[in-house]
């Protein structure tokens, strides 16, 4: 569905059925350089059990308009703008890697709107090697593919999607991006020093999803963020690395699903 | 580069797809000869029907075996996933009915595989869909074909018979002005010798039966896509950007920005027209697969020693390859086909139909039938087999002439295969006389 926020048009995928912000909502917040496809079989299940679903195109990123937002503060203010464009009071977040930060600060700045939050490969702080980001900035093709290198735990098989080549197709939605954007969204992540601080002011619980083969944000990256929030558990996924929701999608699923239902 | 992401080709063609199984450890892909697959509970059974989770129902659909195959090719193509099919015939055929209906327009190279031809010709104009064919070297030609209702452009990365050179590169960026993506057969060259997305197409299919399989032992095709084409911003294609009531109202783009072809393509094409490749199939073209860059290093090595003794030859006319400067697109080529233009060419002996008759029954070596990349060597006399009712003028209009004769060079010996060409032309040369 289509969703005017701050006079921008937003993309929001609601897993095939229609938004009704009646039922609790749960919105689910992409990375870097990615789109709400990102959650596809994770997104249509929670839309078919019992929430209505939000996956979001982040502002300059896939189908929505705008630019890529600058810091992890501004998309933080952006979701509560979201939830106010779709005219619902509180939701869920779910979000990965930038799009975890994003919740994080969101539910320590929004408290009273969001009621729970699912990080999935997540690190506070979510540092950012500098070769990389200096890739992003000049050679994103090169960027593109260090990312996908370093997010791809599974072996060369072992995938459970039919069909799909799981590293092909990582790639080919970060060349989807918005030239400048990978840079924009990685600077966020880096940048984002304030993390431990408003995970100490997270009311709501939270949930971190470990991919226990994550190279970009690896588990033992997640140790302080989980000092540092009152009322958390953890889910570590076997054989996933960072792209944990496409290399084990079901393992995600359940995951949220003891989390959420 | 080290890593998934970077592994070259012949490492791929060994294990891109698969791990060892982890109930036994079997290293080789098991063959999963099962029809259907058990479901752990209701919950998941539905999930599995709406795309909530992911995994095999019915092996129409998907299935674990030939699932290893698709993605092989996919990472051998560079694409995002693919599709295995019945044939090279169903892959195309499930290009075209994936993207088109009633109404639709194609441009085409003429020169295509005779099947791909008839397809387009014949049997798809019953069905409303148009081609228009162009000579494949003359770009202006297709810009001028190109109508409103076009949907697609398509070639042979090697064109039948005389080895039309596709220039992707070019064709792709017409394509693209138009917001129309290019499906390449990539059949004679397998990814080993050209790689059709890194040049700008967007589809490839592959006839398996030939190269990938390389044994002349199953049929089957695979039908690829690079991710690349944005069909949302091109517009023209409701089948990938409007709801589908047949499956559950999904509008394919919006559920997946990259594979959105796939998806719609297995979900109606697979399940609807049905033409799905069998495991024992898959296996066996699987391991076709695992050798394919040693076969294809020593295919062309053969065909390029062959090439040159044939060239050379006072009993033959003329060589159609395009690794000889002769070969109108050689520069082009030598661009896009460095390591080698195949091993499936013609040549014309001298004397006419009687001459060609005459060297084909007296090959020893080569097996006279119909098909190409086998590990064995095979010929074939169009004007008097495939092409006999036709006149020679009407042969001469396809590019064939009366002594044309097309090799499809094996993995022999090539100085085997030297010898029983010498006597093949001495023998020709008699009867001509
Ligand atoms: C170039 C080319 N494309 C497609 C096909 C059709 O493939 P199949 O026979 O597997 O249906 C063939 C078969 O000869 C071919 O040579």
């Amino acid at each position: 569905m289509e969703l005017i926020v701050r006079d921008t048009k937003i993309y929001a995928y609601t897993g095939g059925k229609t938004f009704d912000p009646q039922k609790p909502a749960l919105v689910f917040l992409h990375g870097a350089a990615n789109d709400h496809t990102v959650w596809g079989l994770q997104s249509r299940y929670f839309a078919n059990h019992g929430y209505s679903v939000l996956a979001v195109d982040l502002p300059g990123h896939g189908r929505s308009g705008g630019e890529p937002l600058a810091s992890i503060g501004a998309l933080a203010d952006w979701v509560a703008d979201l939830l106010n464009a779709a005219g619902v009071e509180k939701a869920v977040l779910a979000g990965h890697s930038m799009g975890s930060l994003a919740a994080l600060e969101a539910a320590a700045r929004h408290p009273s709107r969001i009621v729970k939050i699912a990080l999935l490969g997540s690190a506070v702080p979510m540092a950012v090697s500098d070769q990389l980001l200096a890739a992003a900035k000049d050679k994103p093709e090169k960027a593109y593919r260090m990312i996908n290198q370093w997010s791809n735990a599974l072996g060369l098989g072992g995938n459970t999607v039919p069909g799909a080549w799981q590293p092909g197709a990582s790639l080919a939605l970060m060349r989807r991006a918005k030239p400048g954007s990978l840079f924009i969204d990685l600077s966020n992540c880096n940048d984002y020093q304030t993390g431990l601080e408003a995970a100490a002011q997270v009311q709501c619980p939270a949930l971190l999803v470990i991919a226990k083969r994550d190279l970009m944000t690896p588990p033992r990256a997640a140790g302080d963020l989980a000092k540092a929030l009152k009322d958390v558990r953890k889910a570590e996924i076997d054989g996933a690395g960072h792209a944990m929701m496409a290399e084990q999608p079901d393992r995600v699923l359940d995951a949220l699903r003891a989390f959420l239902l | 580069m080290a890593g998934k992401d970077g592994y070259t080709l012949d490492t791929l063609a060994l294990h891109a797809g698969q791990v060892p199984d982890p109930q036994y450890g079997a290293r080789a892909t098991p063959i999963y000869l099962s029809t259907s697959f058990v479901f752990k509970d209701s919950d998941q059974a539905a999930a599995l029907f709406n795309m909530e989770r992911a995994g095999h129902v019915y092996s129409r659909i998907s299935n674990p075996t030939v699932s290893v195959l698709e993605e092989r090719v996919a990472a051998l193509e560079g694409g995002v996933g693919a599709i295995a099919t019945a044939s090279g015939q169903a892959a195309m055929h499930l290009a075209v009915a994936t993207l088109m209906g009633a109404g639709s327009h194609i441009v085409a190279s003429g020169a295509l595989y005779g099947g791909s031809h008839n397809l387009l010709d014949y049997t798809l104009r019953r069905f409303g869909i148009e081609t228009t064919f162009v000579p494949t070297r003359d770009v202006d030609a297709w810009r001028a074909a190109i109508r409103p209702n076009t949907r697609l452009l398509f070639g042979e990365t090697l064109g039948n018979p005389g080895l039309d050179v596709l220039d992707i590169p070019r064709i792709s960026a017409l394509a693209h002005e138009h917001g129309l993506p290019l499906l390449v057969d990539s059949t004679f060259t397998s990814p080993y010798l050209l790689k059709p997305f890194e040049h700008g197409a967007d589809l490839v299919f592959h006839s398996a039966t030939k190269f990938l399989c390389g044994h002349g032992t199953a049929v089957g095709g695979v039908l690829v896509d690079s991710g690349n084409f944005d069909w949302e911003a091109s517009g023209k294609f409701p089948t990938l950007t409007e709801p589908y009531d047949g499956f559950h109202g999904m509008d394919f783009a919006e559920e997946s920005t990259v594979a959105a072809f796939l998806l719609r393509a297995r979900r109606e094409g697979l399940r609807d027209f049905g033409a799905c490749m069998s495991p024992m199939n898959a296996f066996q073209i699987l391991q076709g697969v695992e050798t394919l860059p040693l076969r294809m290093a020593r295919h062309v090595e053969n065909a390029r020693k062959l090439v040159d003794f044939l060239a050379a030859h006072e009993a033959v006319g003329s060589v159609a390859y395009p690794g000889l400067e002769s070969h109108p697109d050689h520069a082009l080529a030598q661009k896009l086909l460095p390591k080698g233009c195949g091993s499936v060419f013609s040549f014309s002996v001298k004397g006419g139909r009687p001459a060609g008759k005459k060297f084909i029954e007296t090959l020893k070596l080569f097996s006279h039938l119909a098909n190409v990349g086998d590990a064995k060597s095979l010929v074939i006399h169009p004007a008097s087999t495939t092409h006999f009712r036709m006149s020679d003028e009407a042969l001469l209009a396809a590019g064939i002439g009366a002594g044309t004769i097309r090799l499809s060079v094996g993995l022999e010996d090539a100085d085997d295969l030297i010898e029983d060409l010498s006597r093949g032309l001495a023998a020709a040369v008699k009867a001509a006389a």
